[in-house]
């Protein structure tokens, strides 16, 4: 019993250190700008206001860069779902000469930091004349080594006989994985989906050497901006906090509903590194 | 459908409408070496988009790079025209060998993110081994609504949650209102270049000559052994704030692999329950250990968008990082072959940890047979 009473004491405790901000942030948002500076730890507004909200829709980009976020995480999602299925699909099912190298080579750019490639990325960009525009924040993104591992590892581990028998039934290789591989595939598709929206959701160091126009700019890029003082006076913590709430919304809804998934994903971002 | 186009889609028409392959009297073209050959092409053809893509923005971009940091490409044009000044090694040896503010901001990255990965290891490490124990804890309910709540903070976008941690930190901010309720005056965190060693030791206006006067590539060791900043301590919390939850899955996972049987048979022999902890429970999860903590060593060094938001590497550069600094100097000061240089060896930094985790993996490969867990989670529930 005393040790029962012990175990929920560190859970509350624990869960309020790693909730309680998320609450101060909504709360904070909807608070006036004098309350949020006077009563940072308070849970309730007082008074209850929406201006923050009022002025980011109307006072900021935030709705362009809602749009490119959506734009971009729609994009590089669908792209990589298709792209790094297939990919993994070849290397794990088809034979052709080179396979095992180009297993090899994916395997290794999955270690490759992404913060190392900060400079190179804008090298190529640059070189390439996509700097600053759509297919230069997008195109980069669509494929990742990452996902391609995990379409791999996981076409290894369903049985391969019912693709066989598509195959001496005539059905093509293209055909064969579209209608009878993918159909099957469709855990690992929604964990690679996830993975995929939440990672180029919360995308920022690509952006930065990506884009430069402020028009160009996806919500985490857009919300460093406001707070490196591009709002003027004051320290506007309620409108900040505002925007950062509205970009984690949505993946926030996403985590509920498909737990599991992401779950998932942790465990295999075991084998990322 | 732009694939169609391809061998696949061809030999999908080919195959329309016939009955399938076995018509002695009209055969399937190249049928024996055709399939085969048919499936080669189409390999090529699945994997080339991605291969282009990552090609493109992975391989080449290192190797364009790898050429810059030779050079002192100042941004104007193509850095691979004739004119760009070439530097030989001067980016890499003025990194470590001549005394200048290239080598001191280098050797303050290093240091700093070296306390951090000090800090932020053990941290986000024990913390996610401890919140696993007791999230696995039978006797408990409601454990999968504490399990997403350690989890959550590491799935939201790292720019977002380092802006809450900058409202909470402020001076008379949430942080300060709870130290004070303890009696403690917090300190101006974002401002406040002190080092934490330094503090311990009363903060002396003059430092001991023995360490103030002798150094290690330009920084004396009074600066090297500063600690981490309180600035930087700040970021320490929010980065084992946002990590444990992830790492506290893979601990949950290990656990709920390891027989009951080897729980129970300790429980019978007597073992009280510090005992079955330290000799039945850890020694199975030391995979696990050692996986999380190469993986922190792995992304500790990566450290980046919080030092952008949060900081841009100061107060007086006390939070500065490789990562940053690579940043900054080819972006801010438009030198991008220093830039570069410094990705490089930042590069190399985390190749080396890389390659210790693979090493470390490998020892274990050959010693237990639990290794193959990390490799196949979809055998695994959530």
């Amino acid at each position: 019993m005393k040790r029962k009473i012990a175990g929920y004491a560190v859970l509350v405790l624990f869960g309020l250190i790693f909730l309680y901000p998320f609450v101060i942030q909504l709360a904070t948002s909807f608070k006036t700008e004098a309350d949020a500076a006077a009563n940072p730890l308070s849970p309730i507004p007082r008074p209850f206001t929406t201006a923050s909200f009022a002025r980011i829709f109307d006072g900021t980009d935030f709705p362009v860069w809602l749009g490119n976020s959506v734009l971009m995480a729609v994009l590089v999602t669908l792209g990589r779902v298709f792209f790094d299925s297939l990919a993994g699909y070849a290397l794990a099912r088809l034979h052709f000469r080179g396979r095992s190298v180009v297993f090899a080579a994916i395997l290794a750019m999955m270690s490759v930091p992404g913060v190392v490639l900060l400079i190179p990325k804008f090298l190529v960009l640059n070189q390439l004349g996509i700097y600053n525009s759509y297919t230069g924040l997008i195109l980069p993104l669509i494929v990742d080594a990452a996902g391609i591992f995990i379409m791999k590892q996981f076409f290894e581990s369903i049985p391969a006989d019912v693709e066989e028998a598509a195959r001496i039934d005539g059905a093509g290789i293209f055909r064969t994985y579209w209608s009878v591989v993918l159909p099957m595939a469709r855990p690992a598709l929604i964990t690679l989906t996830i993975l995929s929206f939440q990672g180029s959701w919360n995308e920022f160091p690509h952006t930065l050497v990506a884009v430069q126009s402020r028009t160009l700019y996806t919500l985490p890029r857009g919300l460093a901006d406001l707070v490196s003082g591009s709002l003027g006076q004051g320290t506007q913590y309620p409108l900040k906090l505002g925007a950062a709430l509205l970009a984690i919304i949505p993946v926030a809804v996403i985590f509920l509903i498909f737990q599991r998934y992401f779950v998932r994903g942790a465990n295999e971002g075991a084998t990322k590194g | 459908m732009a694939v169609d186009s391809t061998a696949a889609g061809a030999q999908r028409r080919a195959g329309r409408g016939t009955l399938p392959a076995f018509r002695p009297d009209q055969p399937r073209r190249r049928r024996s070496g055709g399939i085969r050959g048919y499936e080669r092409l189409a390999g090529w053809l699945f994997v080339s988009p991605a291969i282009v893509i990552l090609g493109l923005f992975v391989v080449v971009p290192i190797v364009m790079a790898l050429w810059v940091s030779f050079t002192a490409w100042n941004g104007q044009g193509s850095p691979f025209q004739s004119g760009v000044p070439m530097a030989g090694l001067k980016n890499y040896t003025h990194l470590f060998t001549v005394d200048g503010l290239a080598r001191q901001d280098f050797m303050t990255s290093i240091r700093n993110n070296g306390y951090y990965v000090l800090l932020v290891v053990p941290a986000q490490t024990v913390l996610a081994l401890f919140l696993a124990l007791v999230v696995n804890q039978k006797i408990l309910k409601g454990k999968s609504f504490f399990r997403s709540a350690f989890y959550f903070p590491s799935i939201t976008s790292s720019v977002a949650i380092s802006v809450v941690f900058l409202f909470l930190f402020t001076n008379s901010g949430a942080i300060n209102q709870l130290l004070a309720a303890l009696g403690i005056h917090g300190p101006q965190w974002f401002a406040d270049p002190r080092g934490v060693i330094h503090i311990l030791l009363g903060n002396p206006s003059t430092p001991p000559a023995a360490l103030a006067d002798h150094g290690l590539f330009g920084l004396s060791w009074w600066d090297w052994l500063a600690g981490p900043s309180v600035a930087m301590c700040s970021i320490i919390a929010l980065v084992v704030w946002t990590t444990s939850g992830t790492f506290m899955l893979m601990f949950l996972a290990a656990l709920q692999n390891i027989p009951v049987q080897l729980d129970e048979a300790s429980l019978i022999d007597g073992a009280n329950r510090w005992q079955r902890l330290r000799y039945v429970t850890l020694p199975q999860l030391r995979p696990t250990l050692f996986l999380v903590v190469t993986l922190g060593l792995i992304g500790t060094w990566q450290v980046f968008d919080q030092i952008y938001v949060m900081t841009q590497g100061n107060p007086a550069k006390t939070t500065l990082t490789p990562a940053f600094l690579s940043y900054s100097t080819a972006f801010k000061n438009f030198d991008y072959g220093s830039g570069a240089a410094i990705s490089f060896i930042l590069f190399l930094i985390i190749v080396a940890m890389t390659l210790l985790q693979r090493w470390l993996m490998r020892e274990r490969r050959t010693r237990s047979h639990g290794s193959t867990q990390s490799r196949s989670p979809h055998r695994r529930t959530g």
